[in-house]
């Protein structure tokens, strides 16, 4: 058997995780430094995985299988396809910048009652996440994904509720009460989804009788395992909230407010970027090929849903006072237009929806990683406490505009490509859908740069005024991001041949054609 | 005799022993009752072992002998430790595993 | 070397001038500005040699291409970035870069002393970027990119002043103006997906016969939306009069010159589309018509030197449109009355610029007079921009709105009676409001007074960078008419690209033009009673209610504040309270009688070990009992 790969990119976060958290208090550094090493160490491990897989080759690759609970029929199965290969370079691309700009989020805080941070926790957490998150994308069995899915949300609880953003506007007490509250929101959430997910799981092996992907969805396409409509109608469901509350979609998405808002920017990102992620790559990876004929019955609500989702998120981003609740509603909308391109089932759809998850997760990166070192240099997360930045610090403005650029889709930038895929692939089989969610490029617009205008331009507020531009380990973080959203924007060609042959299996799962265009119809 | 009467006994002083851990405060007696309660048992199951004519009741009675001797041993070691820090032997002194 | 391979350099040129000038940092602030002009000019030069080329090639080939690199590889959608050069596009190609180097060496003077002025230039050549790719483009998603590209640019150009929260808001309106606009453009290429399986230039336009004229009609109007949007077109002009926030450069470059003009060209590059859609024609014509007329009533109300030229922009962009509306029988003419329009229009904004350069950035026209003395060049080339305008014979207004005029009698019927009395009642405005900001700002007697910090202007002639420019626009306002006209030349260019067709106006040619001096006469003359023969008064009188609602934009501002801007707060905030009370009140809801059942419930914990002992007795009791009665049973 050929070395491990898969298991070697999810396992060496984890040994990352334990390895940081054994580093003694004193030396915290020395743990900063030790688990941004791991993270790149993974990136690295992430473009072998790149590397190796050949798009054109079996549907899954780099499989590992391996007995685990042979009772039940669980077995420790991993294997990807493209769209598992571009989350999981996502991932592991992402990880090493949220460590970098969360350099100092976790140092102990030197003036009164201060709450001893535990530095080596911090980055220990955000490694576990890794892991986490990494092999939920490779498992194949069924079993295997939902411990890593549920499991994720215990480091999560901690980053979201035990490390905190220091800008709040309120007293200590109130600060720490609100975070709580939105760190349980975040777990009783999740845990609900969770549990009728497990419902279905077992569901699942009752009908089938083993926990394999590859094997049910095998028999499914064959006929030689029938499920009678309800139930798979039901399984469905049990599937789809379990997603639809990670992903996050209306009206299971307020928790996601909270928690952005809530937790420092750096965790805020590992949530929406990459954490959410799983939602709707589950989404299609297990809903659309264990329940095909389900997954087509639920369209049309799913649509509707996700519509609201996107006027309903970009509206109410308008709304808000806080930037980073801004933010976090502006993903609501983009989840929304993740889920119609999923379930719009068309190639430009779907594709347009797996490269929409990379771009909004580097997107959404760089506005609020931007926004968080705006917000640490003058300790309010109020938009109506900024104004004038532009003028003090110029480059961080620079930053912030092309983050908020990226994030209203501006064509030449990444996330332009994967929405008008989206729109397109939306618009050739539900032409009414695609319009209504094109009114979301206006409304996006209308946040973005109601944001940028609030906070950036204007005269100089006097509490702004002495504010410094990014440093280093700043523009560290940013640069690269920036150049990434021009450079897919620009040439998305290696994304979308990872994912364009997946997409063409999922398309067969659910027996869908893509809409033949007008012309060639009436020849 | 009947071994009956025994299982009268073991059952008449189950009860006592019950009772004693219900209502007394005194740790030392609630301590000294839940021994009574264990030692009705030992009774009950010999008395089953005669009854049966096997000695399978007799063999738990041994176990249960030196489980309840390590039970004193960690017992009162508890009780000294709880009184040395609350000076006080009373069961209701010692309620803060509540919410 | 093979020609087409440097059409790619046209757009890259400016672009890796914006690269390097945003990203360069404070070491390139003494050089930014040479850089940022060299590599315009190097655009203009390259379309030269690319024009030249096309010249000396037979009217057939003219059209290039070339496929840089396949953009959306997905499967059953082809986006490529490929380039197509063909007459009309050089055309554009020319006018902008060539207008663009002449602001670039102007803004050098002008933009002296601002400290930002490397990020100007830097601005400046990504919009030269966006703009060259939004017309070399050869299919409809890369003219997106560079359609949304000169908005970016758009942007950041009128808000450059950023301090200032007008200008802060003027670039936000414009962006969200544009931004409903590209929506438009959006649709019409999912359409165009969906119908045609494509949406690049060739096969679609090839392909109009093959499908239905609704459809065709709907494109066409998703099309118009995006022009408007771009154009400033009623009912998205709203934006223009506020871009005047930024530098003046910038609103002689992009808000007269040529981004605006975008809307005209996507219109005419379609026009396959529109020639099978009449009823997105008509819209088209209706379109320019009305927003003619809008541009110039406004235009005859403002008091600030910018805004009423921004009327006046408006209102040549609906001429333009009107003939692009027309069908082949205009398409030429709105493309000519575009180019010749680019000379005068940015001509008169730097002039503009030139004398708010010598007033201490005073824009109240009521505030200026007989800067004639004063500022000899800018009075002579301003001078012969406002000819120009007007239409006075022999410059190139004249010959280029003429022909848009008779065109619009051309298209005959009763809409062509209209549609041309509107051409004409419009020309007649244009008279009269450009010769009120001749009057106004050249002659009668100064009005300026000192401010309130005592310092009074000095007005003065700008310097060489900036009356150059000025120079060689004036010349191209006053010669390009008529070089384009002579032997139809500009006509035979086109032809093979856009197709001409004479229609048959009931009106002869010199019909319309002598109708057309007669309203000239006239509406310069009223204007001359009204500013020429008594003196202004400093403050505005408070005029007529129309002059009033012109003063207001006509009232769509008040419009858009009233419905769209406070109805959209009324919605977000409602949004917000619905979205905390409902959505999230019934998850809490749920949460707290949670909650409150478990607190019930956990007062059965008291912590005394003896209740717990109960509970365990009475547990085992209930046990006990149930065993014996299941056995009883």
């Amino acid at each position: 058997m050929s070395f491990p790969l898969l298991t070697a990119t999810a396992a060496l976060p984890a040994v990352g995780a334990i390895a940081t958290a054994a580093v003694p208090a004193a030396r915290r550094t020395a743990a900063k430094w030790l688990a941004l090493f791991f993270s790149l160490a993974t990136l690295a491990l992430a473009v072998v995985v790149a590397v190796r897989f050949d798009p054109d080759g079996d549907r899954y690759q780099l499989t590992e299988s391996r007995a685990w609970i042979k009772d039940f029929g669980v077995r420790y199965e991993l294997g990807v396809d493209g769209i598992g290969v571009a989350l999981i370079a996502l991932t592991a691309l992402l990880i090493p910048f949220i460590i970098l700009a969360g350099w100092h989020d976790a140092d102990p805080l030197e003036t009164k009652s201060s709450r001893w941070r535990p530095t080596q926790g911090f980055f220990a957490l955000i490694l576990a996440v890794e892991a986490m998150v990494i092999i939920s994308f490779e498992a194949t069995d069924v079993f295997l994904f939902y411990i890593f899915f549920e499991a994720m949300l215990i480091p999560m609880y901690f980053l979201i509720g035990g490390f905190g953003d220091r800008a709040h506007s309120g007293s200590d007490e109130n600060a720490s009460a609100q975070r709580s509250y939105a760190a349980v929101k975040f777990l009783l959430y999740n845990l609900v989804g969770g549990l009728i997910m497990l419902a279905a799981v077992i569901g699942l092996y009752v009908v089938a009788g083993n926990f394999s992907l590859q094997e049910i969805a095998e028999a499914r396409a064959n006929g030689s395992l029938d499920m009678a409509t309800n139930t798979e109608r039901l399984l469905f469901l049990g599937f789809f909230f379990a997603f639809a509350v990670k992903a996050p979609l209306w009206p299971l998405h307020t928790w996601l407010p909270n928690a952005m808002g809530e937790a420092t920017a750096p965790v805020a990102v590992l949530i929406t970027a990459v954490v959410d992620k799983v939602g709707t790559f589950a989404m299609l990876r297990f809903c659309l090929q264990l329940f095909p004929e389900a997954s087509k019955w639920a369209t049309p609500v799913i649509l509707v849903l996700a519509l609201v989702s996107i006027v309903y998120g970009a509206l109410l981003a308008v709304g808000q006072r806080d930037i980073k609740r801004l933010v976090a509603y502006a993903s609501i909308s983009h989840f929304g237009f993740i889920i119609l391109g999923i379930f719009a089932m068309t190639s430009q759809g779907q594709s347009g929806a797996t490269l929409y998850m990379v771009n909004h997760g580097i997107s959404t990166a760089a506005l609020m990683l931007v926004a968080g070192f705006l917000i640490s240099r003058r300790g309010s997360r109020l938009i109506a406490d900024y104004g004038g930045v532009q003028k003090v610090a110029p480059v961080l403005a620079g930053t912030f505009l092309i983050g908020g650029l990226a994030t209203l889709s501006l064509p030449g930038l990444a996330p332009f490509v994967s929405e008008f895929l989206v729109l397109v692939g939306t618009f050739a089989r539900y032409p009414a859908v695609g319009i209504i969610a094109t009114f979301g490029i206006v409304l996006a617009a209308l946040y973005t740069l109601v944001l940028y205008q609030r906070t950036m331009t204007g005269p100089v507020k006097p509490e702004v005024a002495s504010m410094p531009d990014l440093k280093v380990r700043e523009l560290a973080v940013v640069a690269p991001l920036i150049a990434l959203l021009i450079v897919l924007g620009v040439y998305p060609k290696p994304v979308t041949e990872l994912v364009n042959p997946a997409v063409k299996h999922t398309m067969s799962d659910v027996q869908k054609k893509d809409p033949k265009p007008d012309v060639e119809a009436a020849k | 005799m009947n071994p009956v009467n025994y299982l009268y006994l073991a059952a008449l002083l189950f009860a006592i022993g019950a009772t004693g851990v219900l209502i007394r405060r005194n740790v030392i007696v609630v301590f000294m009752c839940v021994e009574l309660m264990l030692n009705a048992c030992n009774l009950a199951f010999v008395a089953f072992a005669r009854l049966h004519g096997n000695l399978d009741g007799q063999i738990i009675a041994f176990f249960t002998m030196v489980v309840a001797a390590a039970e004193v041993v960690v017992g009162l070691a508890i009780i000294v430790s709880l009184f040395r820090s609350r000076h006080s032997a009373s069961v209701d002194d010692a309620s803060l595993m509540k919410l | 070397m093979d020609t087409e391979n440097l059409i790619a350099l046209l757009v890259a040129a400016p672009l890796l001038g914006a690269a390097v000038l945003l990203c360069g940092g404070r070491r390139l602030d003494r050089v930014g500005h040479w850089i940022g002009t060299a590599l315009a000019a190097v655009s203009f030069v390259i379309g030269l040699v690319l024009f030249t080329d096309m010249l000396g090639k037979g009217a057939e080939d003219r059209s290039l291409h070339q496929h840089l690199f396949s953009w959306i590889p997905v499967e059953g959608f082809q986006a490529d970035v490929a380039f197509q050069l063909d007459q009309l596009s050089v055309t554009f190609v020319l006018l902008i870069s060539g207008v663009g180097t002449l602001i670039h060496l102007y803004s050098i003077g002008y933009m002296e002393h601002d400290e930002r002025r490397r990020r100007f230039f830097g601005y400046l050549n990504l919009f030269l970027a966006a703009m060259l790719l939004l017309v070399l483009a050869d299919n409809y998603l890369l003219l997106y990119v560079g359609w949304e590209g000169v908005g970016l640019a758009s942007y950041l150009l009128i808000g450059f002043w950023q301090h200032k929260p007008s200008a802060a808001t003027a670039a936000k309106k414009a962006f969200l103006v544009n931004r409903v606009g590209d929506m438009g453009l959006s649709i019409a290429i999912m359409l165009m997906f969906t119908t045609f399986g494509t949406f690049a230039f060739e096969p679609v336009l090839e392909a109009t016969g093959e499908t239905s004229e609704g459809k065709l009609t709907a494109i066409g109007l998703m099309l118009l939306l995006a022009a408007c949007g771009k154009s400033a077109q009623v009912p998205l002009q709203s934006w223009l009069g506020d871009a005047m926030e930024g530098p003046t450069p910038v609103s002689a470059l992009i808000h007269a010159a040529t981004m605006v003009t975008a809307g005209v060209y996507l219109i005419v590059r379609s026009g396959e589309i529109f020639n099978g859609a009449p009823d997105a024609q008509l819209a088209v014509t209706v379109v320019g018509a009305v927003t003619l007329l809008f541009g110039a009533i406004v235009g005859c109300a403002k008091d600030d030197i910018k805004k009423a030229l921004a009327g006046s922009t408006m209102s040549q962009i609906g001429y333009m449109i009107l003939a692009a509306g027309l069908g082949p029988i205009g398409y030429v003419f709105a493309i000519m009355h575009l180019v010749t329009h680019g000379f005068f229009k940015a001509g008169l904004f730097l002039g503009a610029g030139s004398v708010m350069h010598g007033m201490n950035d005073e824009v109240d026209m009521r505030k200026y007079g007989g800067l004639r003395k004063y500022m000899p060049v800018t009075f002579v080339t301003f001078g012969l921009g406002y000819l120009a305008i007007i239409g006075f014979p022999g410059l190139s207004g004249f010959f280029s709105k003429d022909k848009i005029i008779e065109a619009a009698f051309a298209k005959g019927g009763t809409e062509g009676w209209i549609l041309g009395s509107v051409a004409l009642l419009g020309a007649a405005i244009t008279a009269y409001y450009m010769t009120r900001v001749m009057l106004l700002t050249f002659f009668g007697e100064k009005r300026w007074q000192p401010d309130a910090e005592g310092n009074a202007p000095h007005p003065h002639e700008s310097p060489k960078s900036m009356t150059i420019p000025m120079i060689l626009l004036a010349f191209g306002s006053v010669f390009a008419g008529g070089f384009f006209s002579v032997g139809d030349r500009f006509m035979h260019w086109l032809e093979p690209v856009t197709h001409h067709d004479h229609g048959d106006s009931p009106l002869s040619a010199a019909t319309v033009t002598g109708a057309t001096m007669v309203v000239l006469v006239i509406g310069v003359t009223l204007a001359w009673l009204q500013y020429g023969r008594r003196p202004v008064p400093v403050v505005a009188p408070r005029g007529s209610l129309l002059t009033r609602a012109a003063r207001r934009d006509l009232l769509q501002d008040d419009f858009n504040h009233v419905v769209l801007v406070r109805g959209g707060e009324h919605l977000t905030r409602s949004l917000v309270y619905v979205d905390h009370t409902l959505v999230d009140g019934v998850v809490n809801g749920t949460a707290a009688s949670v909650g409150g059942l478990s607190g019930r419930l956990r007062k059965l914990q008291n912590g005394y070990a003896r209740s717990y002992a109960v509970s365990m007795f009475g547990g085992a009791a209930v046990l006990i009992a149930a065993t014996l009665l299941m056995r009883a049973v």
